[in-house]
């Protein structure tokens, strides 16, 4: 542990540290992301670690447990440095072969690689596999190389040399005209621009005033965040530091879910690691700025991510958005000038410090700059976290990156930004990624959940799921959004219970349209878009529930009926003796009937039936 | 002194003033539920939006919290505004269809059955009896429980509240009678759980209970409809 | 229920002391941690921290009703989470859930009358690769279905016949 007083003092510690690290050295790196420890990763890295210690090869060989790799539908991902072999679904019992033969023999162990489902070849290199090869891994780049848990390791990539750039070489204000020229935009879902944010909490009077990281991650299926938090804390810190420093803030806080410990785990000690190095705490790197970082613990309530319920939260009461004006850049915590930020958008700041706005500007489109970070998830093949330019495509997000649909089906929308988002359906894939653009379609950029939906997915559905879900999360504050989204929620169940009536559809555009214009803040004003938008784009669906009764998906139970095929049924029983309703009937041998009346659509039957003779209407 | 305008007519406003509170000192009416004027707002109602222009087309703002701003545009009942009245008072109506106040506004806005039936509960969580508690009287003794539509107004561990000054404000304040007030000898119980709380000494007076005078006079006035 | 820890004011002391004056000075962290050794956030640990903290009882038992990560009635002494994220539940999570469900005869949110198992479900785990995830007793499954849903239940129940 050194304590860094100076930038001279950084710059000798990372000469040192850089020093006495070989590039050319072998190491493994093993994903300890929460993802692939799910699937056993702490498992094979102890492995790694005994068989190295055991063959003697410690010394040699270097292992790291770092953050997510992103790859996470091919976890546990294991890549060999330098030479960027990867190998992924590795298990405990795999890694003395990869000792012997890959690290010390150099020879490849088939099984391991990854084969392109696309070309059917097998694919050695990570940097060959094409989930990776049209990501521009900006903000995740350290995530295969560091360990978390280790300054030192942030410290020999170049960690906190934005900060001693910004503390000693730039006044606040020069700072701010970085980030706003840079384009950066808020990435929590709004997309506001950040330094612009920044100017008016520098602004606000008052000499106490707040930082704070949006950590409450809480669209279902989103997990960047998370994943930067896991696998790069410090980018984050170093972030926050530097718009500490450029809005005259003196304390921040990051207020992050508590159904991620492993984050919050990795970022106190990360926080705790960056005050006994002098990157936290008083007089900064010699350069006369205080500042110091708190851990504030989400607990579980989606409605904390909006910004006036987060403050609300830390400051011990109910999460309850309150009216804006005034803005938190101007009165936020505890009354004082505050500024918010989402953990993507904190992690960019270093970045663009270091390389310069013009650089930073370069990447994109017009109107949104750098890159964006999305976790594509559902009825996908390759599942995991890509990091894109803004202008990249839905396409290629989806067949280039995602690598298509399992079992070849066929692609009906992707829904982007969760509860707050809309679809957007196959034929307009071609779309770029970018605010603008997603918005003239219905949608929005979101903080980056993904979900694709298959041809299989009921839109009507899902969109009573996105309802239902409001409902739970809803903070029940104001009228349009406790009891608007609540009678949406009766007319799409009705709906999917196949009790659907004529005028339905017109009474939740109009509910969705009043909900949006008057709820008191973002959740409720955004709550109808998932139903306004599936009506827009698959109305026929809608229709078929309430006039056909009729479930084009056979997904909501009371509208599907199952039935045996009696020519493919042989008689086995097995459906019968499973049932656990008993509504199946038959003699042996002979095809067996389901009774409708019984049935409880378990789908059990449907499961063990070996000869493909459950038939689903 | 602010210059804005309403509905048509430049107005003047202090420094500081709501949208609702420079409407009304022009004769301007914007109904309101939540809204008191010895109370912070709150802006959980919305039935007091008003339609406010921006450069990027208009949005309905709550008239009671949104600030009166140089140059601002606003209008009260425009087609917008109404709409989403209306809309407001539909679904309050649907959750509390009994409430005399919540009908009587309905039936003052040509509102008549609501499409859907949500609850049966006299309580709008309009958070007017919390508020007065916590920011007039200084009890604190009641809060808002539970969250969404399970959302509630009630002491801790649904008991009576040790907290509880026997004040009744909140039975004052409240729009739609749901607090119910019962006297009986020395006993008070607010809002029908039978709860012997001590009678702890008021803040302001110091006696130990309610006198007869201010039982009846509060008795009195609860017989006259609340607006 | 016996492996319920008896609630202690003197340990509830100790975390005030602990928390009250040092960096996490909040009422949240202190619930939390309440809630992390005795499964439930117990009425007399409110009453005094709301004493020592000096919120306001009624202040305090909003924050506890208000928050998913308390619970003011004790837990089973297991807890099955099943994740209903949009991307476990595009997956089939509600077919898991229901099979649970069915199992334990309980519904989300509920215990079991012995007080083995509570069921919960929980808005996004992060681990969407492995959807359908479940998490008994902390332990992660992913790739749930129906059946293995059914085998989990039998395992877990298993380990609470020889326990």
């Amino acid at each position: 542990m050194t304590t860094v007083r100076t930038p001279e003092e950084l710059g000798l510690l990372r000469q040192r540290l850089v020093d006495g690290r070989d590039p050319d050295q072998p190491r493994v790196s093993v994903c300890c992301g929460t993802g692939c420890r799910v699937n056993g990763s702490i498992d094979v890295i102890e492995a790694f670690r005994r068989e190295l210690d055991g063959q003697r090869l410690n010394g040699d060989i270097g292992l790291v447990g770092t953050g997510c790799h992103g790859f996470c539908e091919k976890g546990p991902v294991v890549v060999l440095k330098p030479s960027g072999v990867f190998y992924q679904r590795v298990g405990v019992d795999d890694v003395p072969e990869i000792v012997a033969e890959t690290m010390v023999n150099g020879a490849v162990i088939d099984r391991l690689t990854y084969t392109d489902p696309a070309t059917d070849k097998k694919i050695v290199y990570e940097r060959d596999v094409p989930f990776y090869q049209k990501q521009k891994r900006l903000v995740l780049d350290l995530n295969g190389d560091i360990d978390p848990t280790n300054i030192e390791d942030y410290i020999v990539f170049n960690g906190y040399a934005a900060l001693s750039k910004a503390l000693l070489q730039m006044k606040p204000e020069e700072v701010i005209e970085e980030v706003v020229h840079s384009g950066l935009r808020g990435r929590g879902g709004a997309g506001f621009p950040a330094g612009v944010k920044w100017r008016l909490c520098r602004e606000a009077k008052g000499d106490v005033k707040y930082i704070i990281c949006n950590a409450d991650e809480g669209d279902p299926g989103a997990y960047m965040d998370r994943s930067i938090m896991e696998g790069n804390p410090h980018r984050v810190l170093e972030g926050m530091i530097i718009g500490a420093w450029a809005i005259g803030a003196h304390q921040g806080y990051v207020y992050i879910r508590n159904e991620y410990p492993l984050a919050v785990e990795n970022l106190r000690i990360a926080i705790e690691q960056a005050g006994e190095y002098g990157f936290l705490g008083r007089n900064i790197l010699g350069s006369g700025f205080d500042f110091s970082i708190q851990i504030r613990p989400g607990s579980g309530a989606f409605v904390c991510g909006e910004e006036t319920a987060l403050m609300a939260s830390i400051e011990d009461r109910i999460g309850e958005p309150r009216p804006r004006p005034p803005y938190p850049a101007v009165s936020g915590l505890w009354g004082k000038p505050t500024n918010i930020n989402n953990v993507e958008t904190w992690a960019n700041v270093p970045l663009v410090i270091c390389r310069g706005a013009e650089w930073y500007s370069g990447i994109g489109t017009d109107k949104s700059k750098g890159t964006k970070i999305f976790s594509v998830v559902g009825n996908i093949n390759n599942t995991g976290l890509v990091e894109v330019p803004m202008g990249a495509t839905l396409s290629e997000v989806i067949y280039d990156i995602g690598g298509g649909i399992p079992g070849g089906k066929r692609c009906k929308a992707v829904q982007l930004g969760g509860p707050s988002g809309g679809c957007v359906p196959s034929e307009h894939f071609d779309v770029p990624i970018d605010y603008e653009s997603l918005q003239k379609l219905g949608a929005i950029m979101g903080s980056g959940g993904m979900v694709v939906c298959d041809e299989d997915t009921c839109m009507v559905e899902f969109a009573r799921f996105f309802m239902d879900f409001v409902q739970q999360e809803s903070c029940g504050k104001c009228v349009p959004c406790r009891l608007g989204t609540r009678a949406m929620l009766e007319v799409l169940t009705r709906i999917t219970q196949g009790q659907g009536k004529e005028g339905d559809i017109a009474y939740l555009e109009e509910l969705g349209e009043q909900i949006g214009q008057s709820s008191l803040c973002g959740l409720g004003q955004t709550a109808p878009n998932p139903v306004l938008s599936t009506i827009r784009y698959f109305r026929d669906e809608y229709e078929a529930h309430i006039l056909d009764s009729r479930c084009p998906s056979h997904v909501c139970k009371p509208l599907i009926q199952y039935s045996i095929d009696a020519e493919k049924c042989t008689g086995c029983g097995r459906c019968l003796r499973k049932c656990p309703a008993e509504a199946i009937s038959g003699a042996k041998k002979e095809p067996h009937v389901i009774d409708q009346e019984k049935c409880i659509k378990c789908e059990t039957c449907l499961e063990v039936c070996k000869f493909d003779a459950v038939v689903v209407e | 002194m602010i210059s804005l305008t309403i509905d048509g007519h430049k107005v003047e406003a202090i420094d500081g003033s709501s949208i609702l509170e420079a409407a009304r000192e022009h004769g301007i009416e914007i109904p309101t539920l939540c809204y008191h004027e010895a109370l912070q707002p709150y802006g959980s109602c919305r039935l007091c939006v008003a339609e406010l222009e921006t450069p990027r087309g208009s949005r309905l703002v709550a008239s009671c919290v949104y600030p009166a701003e140089e140059g601002a545009v606003v209008r009260t009942h425009s087609e917008m505004v109404l709409r989403s009245r209306r809309m407001t008072v539909e679904l309050l109506l649907a959750a509390a269809p009994q409430a005399r106040a919540i009908q009587e506004l309905a039936a003052s806005m040509g509102v008549q059955e609501p499409r859907i039936s949500l609850s049966d509960s006299n309580c709008i969580l309009c958070g007017l009896c919390v508020r007065a508690c916590r920011e007039i009287v200084g009890a604190n003794a009641i809060s808002l429980v539970n969250r969404g539509f399970s959302k509630e107004v009630s002491p801790p561990f649904d008991i009576g509240s040790n907290a509880c000054v026997g004040c009744a404000t909140c039975v004052l304040v409240c729009p739609t009678g749901a607090i119910r007030l019962k006297d009986v000898l020395t006993n008070r119980s607010v809002h029908g759980w039978e709860s012997d709380f001590r009678r702890t000494a008021c803040k302001i007076c110091g006696d130990h209970y309610l006198a007869p005078e201010l039982t009846a006079q509060v008795g009195e006035s609860l017989a006259e409809p609340r607006v | 229920m016996d492996f319920q820890p008896i609630f202690d004011a003197s340990e509830i002391d100790d975390l005030l002391n602990g928390k009250r004056d040092g960096e996490n000075g909040s009422l949240m962290g202190v619930l939390e941690e309440v809630q992390a050794r005795y499964h439930y956030l117990p009425k007399d640990a409110l009453i005094l921290i709301s004493e020592s903290m000096g919120v306001p009882l009624s202040q305090t038992y909003g924050v506890a009703t208000f928050y998913n990560a308390f619970s003011l009635k004790p837990k089973g002494r297991h807890v099955i989470n099943v994740c209903t994220g949009t991307a476990c539940m595009v997956r089939g999570a509600r077919k898991v859930l229901e099979r649970i469900s069915d199992r334990l005869g309980i519904q989300p949110g509920e215990t079991t009358e012995d007080g083995q198992f509570t069921l919960e479900t929980v808005n996004c785990l992060g681990a969407c690769a492995l959807g359908p995830v479940v998490v008994a007793d902390g332990a992660y499954s992913g790739e749930m279905t129906g059946a293995r849903a059914e085998e989990l239940l039998r395992q877990v129940m298993a380990e609470v016949e020889t326990a």
